[in-house]
Formats: C-alpha cells, structure tokens, sequence
C-alpha cells in the first residue's frame, strides 16, 4: 500500500507556478528519489507535503488519510517529518535541546520515552553523544546533517522527506551521509530523497521521479532512469521537448 | 561615595524597570519580527489596575499580582484579537497595526476613565529609607533591583530548563523549523505574548510606584526608552536588551545627578547622544549579531 500519495498537486506563490499537477507515490519502506535541476519545484513539493509551502490545487494523502489541509503540526503529528535543505538545526541551542525538540511531538511529555529514543539516536549518530552539551550550530556541516536527521528520527516518522541532504558538504563525508541514509532504509523508514546529486541518489533509490520546470518530466526505476540519459538532459534545459 | 552608592541603586532600579520593559518587547521582536508599539498600553493597564482596586480593601501585594496578571491577560488577548489575523505579514503591516492599538487604547482609557491623571498611592512603608552602613537606600528602589531581577532570573531559568522555554527559544532562531518539530505554533506565540504582558505588568507596577500616578498616555515614555534599550541591546537579542535596559537607566540617573545645575535642561540630550555614539560605533547594538 503506498503511505504517500500526491495527485494533481499545484504549489503556487502568488503568480509563481512552482509545481504542475504533480502525482506521485512512495510505498511503505521504499526509498524513492525526486530528482531534477534548481528550480524544478522539488523543495517546494517536500514543503507542501509537510504544509510549510501554499497548496492551490490537488490532493496529498498519507496512511489514505487526506492532509492536503492540515496544518504543519497536525501532519508532523501524524509521524510525517522533513529534514530540511541546509540543516537549519537550531544553532544556539545544544544538541541535546534539538534532539529534545524532535521528540517533542509523538513522545508527547513523557521524559522516560524521550530519554530512551535519545539514547538510540546517540548510538545511531556516536559523533552526537560527544557533542551533546555543544552548541549545534559550532558542530561541522556533516555533523549538523547528522543532528538534523536524527531530530528528525526522534519522532520515529514512519515518512521521512529529505531535503538536499548532501548540499554544502565535502565529498567524504557526502558518502557517509548517504551510507546513513541507507542505513535507515534497511531499517524500514520510507524516505523521499530529494537531491542534486543524480547518480548518488539512483544509487541508494529504487526509483525516481524527474521534475523539469515545475511539472513531472519521467518516472522509472533507478536503473531505467541512469541507463535512459533523459534526466542528464532535463538538467540541461531540453525537458520540454 | 555615598551619594554614587545611591545613585547607583536609583540607576539600578530604573534600569530595571527599562529591563523588563526592553525584554518584553525583544521576546516579541525574536519571535514574530515587530516591535509591539502597544506594549506600553499593557503597563497602563496595570497602573489602571492598581488604581481601581485601591479602596477594596485587598492588601497591597494582591493588587500588584492582579495588576501584572490583567497585564499578561491583556497581552495574550491582543495577539489573539489584533496580531493573530495578520500573522504572517510584513514586519511594517504589524507595526502599523501595534500603532492602531496602542492608540485606540489610549482612547478607551481616556473615555472610560479619565484624561487626567489619577493617583496610585503607594503604602507609606515603602516610603521608608534602608540604612545599610553609611548609605541610605529608599525601600521601593530597592524593591525595584530585586523585583526586576527577580524577574529576569526567573525568566532565565524558565527559557533554559523548561521544554516550552526550549520551544520559544527555537522559535526565535527558526519558527518554520520549530513547527515541523510539532509544536504549536500557536501556543509558543501565546506564551511569548503573556510573558511579555507579565514582563509589562511589573514594569507599570514598578512606574506607577514611583511615580504614584496614571493617566492614558503613561505607557509612551517608559516604552520609548525600553524601545531604545532594545535596539542599544541588538534587536532580538534577550541579553541584550536587558544589559542596554540597565544601562540607559543608569546613565539617565548618572547624568541626571551629576550634570551641573545649568546644563540640566540638556540631560535628555545627553543620553540621546551616547545612545547614537553607541550605535555608531555598534550598529547592530551591543550584544546583537552583524549581518553580512
């Protein structure tokens, strides 16, 4: 059964079409990639999953529940989470106070589950427990990726949307945090990967959709989508043709 | 010596009352992006407070908590009556529509109660002077420093050890974020509007004290100044603005006391001044962060 279904969703800032009757389906467990240039409507369409960005038209349904009118809250609520492009951990609070807040929504007010998911989140991300008294924001970019994910995790989201989660970072430890990505799909979360970095995300995706100015350019498996060269040439402008 | 003593504690005790005022409108401005330009209306109501349960007979320490409660309760119902419906607007759209209720307030007060001033007398006990050694300090300026700091203490070791104060400390770096964690928006903007009512009530109660009047227009000037203290301090900088609260008070009641007899009359002008020299040579104020 899938756990997210878009269909027909219309993103739109004022005049500003920034996504086309888009539909698209992530299956429980799946790890699914949007790919496409800057611009494509990618972020926008991660956003009004979550409710951050103005949904003009179409549906979004999660679990078969329709939340194409939720509110931000009431959908995170729903164990649906996004971590966003460039981190945006809080950077004068400490890791623990941002893993604290992570948490704060499904493990409601209760100190003893909060404490028990940090305690699995820290051995998840080891870097994290050294740093835990730490401002987040003096922590390095991948460790800040690492934070952001594992905020994100303290939820337990049965639906995690990532959001560029390479950008800004060195070659090495891109690779660690796509080993960590596909490290947590192994374990069963379903992701939605929104990313640049076409090959990377193929690799770790079992499928992909392709966006081009807003609207869905192909959809295939990731093997299809490498081998058929479309989503070089939908980064390089020539989509609509 | 003993007279800097002295005054010290009277610039403490100003500074305090700026303090509270300066915080309360920086929580705001953290949060929400405006200065609230009727946040000086929230301590004329509870001068107003205090002045219409005199002679009911409830002890003076009970009307002060009334005061600041009505303050917080006050703060809370104008961000769900007048802010709320423009939430998400431009910074400009919210400072206007702060301006509208600041005025139309004054207006209610000088039509439901009166233009002129009306008098809040303190009891006489707080009139009496401490005598601590060679210094003498009058009890209400001395209540004042511990009351403000009480306060700013208390409001400390609420934002750092409690969950909500976690959550209203994340909204002031990133809201959008703060409501993907879950939290309700809603709830974190309310919180931040009744504490800087609370923040607003024991800062009138505090001006109303010393000052044993109020009348419509009494929120303009300590506002004004909490408003100064806020920006000296770095806009949206907690720290900040209580460190610039102290200090405009101090440097008011410094150069009020020691400005020779003739040059009295540019005291004002004094402090204007260094309030420029400051932001000349900080102008994202004294704790806040340059932008690039």
């Amino acid at each position: 059964m899938d756990l997210l279904e878009l269909s027909g969703l219309e993103v739109a800032y004022g005049t500003i079409r920034a996504v086309r009757n888009l539909s698209l389906t992530v299956g429980s467990g799946e790890l699914v990639a949007l790919l496409g240039p800057n611009g494509a409507g990618k972020s926008s369409t991660l956003n009004a999953i979550v409710g951050l960005a103005p949904r003009s038209a179409g549906t979004i349904r999660f679990d078969g529940v329709d939340i194409t009118n939720k509110g931000t809250e009431a959908i995170v609520g729903m164990g649906l989470t996004l971590v966003p492009e460039g981190r945006r951990v809080f950077p004068k609070l400490s890791v623990r106070e941002n893993l604290g807040l992570g948490g704060s929504v499904r493990l409601g007010r209760s100190n003893q589950g909060q404490a028990k998911r940090m305690e699995e989140m820290l051995s998840l991300f080891p870097i994290l427990a050294a740093r835990l008294h730490q401002a987040a924001g003096t922590l390095s970019g991948g460790e800040q990726q690492q934070l952001a994910v594992a905020r994100a995790l303290m939820s337990s989201p049965r639906l995690l949307l990532m959001d560029e989660p390479s950008l800004g970072l060195g070659p090495m430890v891109v690779d660690t945090v796509f080993e960590m990505i596909q490290e947590l799909s192994r374990s069963g979360v379903t992701i939605l990967l929104v990313e640049q970095n076409v090959r990377l995300a193929l690799e770790v995706a079992s499928r992909g959709y392709v966006l081009a100015s807003g609207s869905l350019h192909m959809q295939g498996s990731s093997d299809d989508l490498i081998v058929s060269g479309q989503v070089e040439a939908a980064y390089l402008g020539v989509a609509e043709g | 010596m003993e007279l800097i003593i002295q005054q010290a504690v009277n610039g403490l005790a100003l500074g305090g009352t700026y303090a509270l005022i300066a915080l309360g409108l920086a929580i705001v401005f953290s949060i929400l992006g405006f200065i609230n330009l009727a946040h000086g209306e929230l301590l004329t109501i509870a001068g107003y407070t205090m002045f219409l349960l005199l002679g009911t007979g409830i002890p003076f320490p009970a009307r002060v908590l009334v005061a600041v409660l009505f303050a917080g309760i006050a703060a809370v119902l104008m961000e769900r009556i007048g802010f709320r419906p423009f939430r998400g607007s431009a910074g400009v759209t919210l400072l206007l529509t702060s301006y509208a209720i600041s005025t139309s307030l004054q207006v209610v007060f000088l039509n439901l109660i009166d233009p002129r001033g009306k008098s809040v007398q303190v009891p006489a006990y707080l009139n009496t002077l401490l005598n601590l050694g060679p210094v003498s300090i009058g009890l209400k300026q001395g209540l004042s420093v511990v009351a403000s700091v009480g306060m700013l203490v208390a409001l400390s070791l609420f934002l750092r050890k409690t969950r909500m104060g976690a959550s209203i400390r994340a909204a002031a770096q990133d809201f959008q974020i703060t409501r993907l964690m879950g939290i309700p928006a809603n709830r974190v903007v309310s919180m931040v509007f009744l504490i800087s009512g609370i923040l607003a009530g024991i800062a009138g109660v505090l001006w109303v004290s010393q000052r044993s009047t109020v009348d419509p227009a009494m929120g303009f000037t300590p506002v004004l100044k909490g408003f100064v203290a806020s920006i000296v301090g770095g806009l949206g900088s907690l720290p900040g603005a209580v460190v610039a609260g102290f200090l405009l008070g101090f440097i008011e009641i410094m150069v009020e006391a020691f400005l020779p007899a003739d040059a009295q009359v540019y005291r004002e002008g004094v402090v204007w001044f260094l309030v420029i020299l400051a932001l000349l040579f900080r102008p994202q104020g004294l704790l806040g962060e340059a932008k690039e």
